[in-house]
């Protein structure tokens, strides 16, 4: 997680990916949509070629040499996660589909834990992914959806009633360590220190962060962290759920299956030891490989520089676009994660996005899966533009340029 | 393909100002529509007298293809018959999902461009939807998804 002693060379690192040479209507591409998914670099693409020409076989089951080499990347990779995250074991590394499968699975084995009369404490900036599951955990329990609001178009958490919240008798705490919609980075340690302190178990949702930031779960002190292999230079279809030793441990299971078990008899089954007991069936073993690659690479430019280079971008993006007449910028004034989101006065962000594709700018319109927080921010979709490491202080000019035109282009409504 | 050829002249300006866009206290029909993908949200009052719509306003937000589609729509449906209506919508959906204009109406036809953006139609037909749900008296939201 060392930054290495001489900055990056990002020019050299962006040929590294690709995808990003080509013009799409006929434009240099210019992708900002990295808050939805990231491209992968040719390490990545190669890791998931080798494995699936050389190794590729079932893990923890078969006997033969292809087994062996599938199961010892699948499990070097879970090993990998948890130097990643600095987890004290690969123990407490479950692979899953995604952030989302990630978050759905600690609200399922959550179940038989809540009753009527508890809470779960969630904050009005979440992605649906951190908000529906708990909405089911509370429909199957009876607990209580609680809410930490956010205050205003800057989107930092009111934080002035958190203790009178976790007063009651919330059980879980689910946040988001960066908001896929504000840019806004909560302080992660505080408030799952907050929540140990009322007996309640912090869930960070890393989706947005696991590729852009260092992360050490020690550090922060959180219970489960989730996040997504695709969003950090990773394929689709693999992501990891953290969670304490002690707590998966005193869990059930999340599905049935093979993997998980230790021994099936007719009528009933024991479960196999963590982390597996919570992996049925056969996973993603490719996904794992490539997300191992993904993890090579990225901590061999350095997440702190990583997280400098995008913090630089966004911030240049905001100063750029605060230029344009009428327009609203959400997020923080201060320190923001990879991405700027704004609305044009009268423009609906799919005018906006749609009209900077044809310039070959690929960005975000919408509601960013985020409803409920902007209907209480007044604003139906906002148009978001979001930063990785092979995006370029030009590509940001080019940002700023195109929406400027779409503005023009559309003007607004008298 | 040009932007021009999606937003043509008639859309734009149908979006900046668009025709109709206010409650009618006279309404005995009223349906709201929404697509979820964009959050466009839209309310489409219509006075039925006689089987015709007497007039027809909308309320909402979203892009500029959903407003401007809305937009057209109220003035091509005030004094139609309910069939009539029914008649005409099947015409616009022509042109909006093959790009088949109609020379005979020129600002229908301005939509035509949208059926290169298929993720678009629905934004086009939003309204229409929610029109003749109104007009048909089914008063639940329609969706386009």
């Amino acid at each position: 997680m060392k930054s290495p002693a001489h900055a990056p060379d990002w020019a050299a690192l962006r040929a590294d990916f690709p995808i990003l040479d080509q013009t799409v209507h006929g434009r240099p591409l210019v992708y900002l949509d990295n808050g939805a998914t990231t491209q992968k670099p040719r390490a990545v693409i190669a890791a998931l070629s080798r494995y699936y020409e050389r190794d590729n076989a079932n893990v923890h089951r078969a006997i033969h040499e292809l087994s062996y080499r599938a199961t010892t990347a699948y499990e070097a990779a879970r090993t990998r996660v948890a130097r990643f995250i600095n987890a004290p074991s690969a123990e407490e590394i479950i692979f899953t589909r995604g952030t989302t499968e990630s978050l759905n699975l600690v609200a399922y084995v959550f179940t038989p834990r809540l009753h009527r009369g508890d809470a779960i404490l969630l904050t009005e900036m979440e992605h649906h992914s951190n908000l529906v599951p708990w909405q089911l955990l509370a429909q199957r329990t009876g607990a209580q959806l609680l809410f930490v609001p956010v205050t205003g178009d800057e989107g930092l958490l009111d934080l002035s009633r958190l203790d009178d919240l976790l007063g009651r008798n919330v059980k879980l705490f689910a946040f988001t360590h960066v908001s896929n919609t504000l840019g806004t980075i909560n302080p992660v340690a505080e408030l799952c220190a907050r929540a140990r302190r009322h007996g309640a178990i912090s869930v960070v949702d890393a989706a947005q962060s696991a590729g852009h930031l260092p992360l050490d779960v020690q550090t922060l002190g959180c219970d489960f962290l989730a996040f997504s292999g695709h969003k950090m230079a990773g394929p689709t279809g693999i992501g990891v759920l953290y969670g304490r030793h002690a707590l998966l441990e005193s869990l059930d299971p999340f599905q049935g299956g093979g993997e998980m078990i230790s021994s099936v008899q007719f009528e009933q089954s024991a479960w196999n030891k963590v982390p597996h007991k919570f992996e049925a069936g056969t996973p993603d073993i490719a996904g794992a490989v490539g997300l191992h690659a993904a993890m090579d690479y990225l901590d061999g430019v350095g997440r702190a520089a990583i997280a400098s280079h995008d913090e630089e971008l966004a911030r240049d993006a905001c100063e750029r676009l605060r230029e344009i007449p009428g327009i609203r910028l959400l997020g923080p004034p201060g320190a923001r994660g990879a991405l700027v989101s704004f609305a044009l006065p009268g423009i609906h962000a799919h005018d906006v996005v749609t009209f900077a594709d044809q310039e070959g700018v690929a960005l975000r319109g919408g509601h960013h899966c985020t409803q409920p927080l902007l209907r209480k921010l007044g604003v139906p979709a906002t148009t978001r533009a979001s930063f990785y490491l092979y995006n370029t202080p030009a590509e940001v000019g080019r940002l700023a340029e195109v929406i400027l035109q779409a503005a023009k282009f559309f003007g607004a409504r008298d | 393909m040009d932007l021009t050829e999606l937003y043509q002249s008639v859309i734009l300006e149908n979006n900046r100002r668009p025709r109709n866009f206010r409650k009618l206290p006279a309404a005995n029909r009223i349906a709201a529509g929404n697509n979820p993908i964009c959050g466009d949200e839209i309310t489409v009052y219509v006075q039925i007298e006689d089987g015709r719509i007497a007039d027809i306003s909308f309320e909402g937000a979203g892009c500029a293809i959903s407003q401007a589609s809305a937009s057209v729509m109220t003035q091509r449906l005030k004094g139609r018959s309910v069939a009539e209506a029914e008649a005409l919508f099947a015409r616009f959906k022509d042109i909006v999902t093959q790009g088949i204009p109609d020379d005979e109406d020129l600002d229908l036809s301005a939509f035509a461009g949208v059926h290169q953006f298929p993720a678009r139609i629905k934004c086009a037909t939003l309204g229409w939807h929610a029109a003749l749900n109104a007009i048909h008296g089914e008063a639940a939201t329609v969706t386009t998804e």
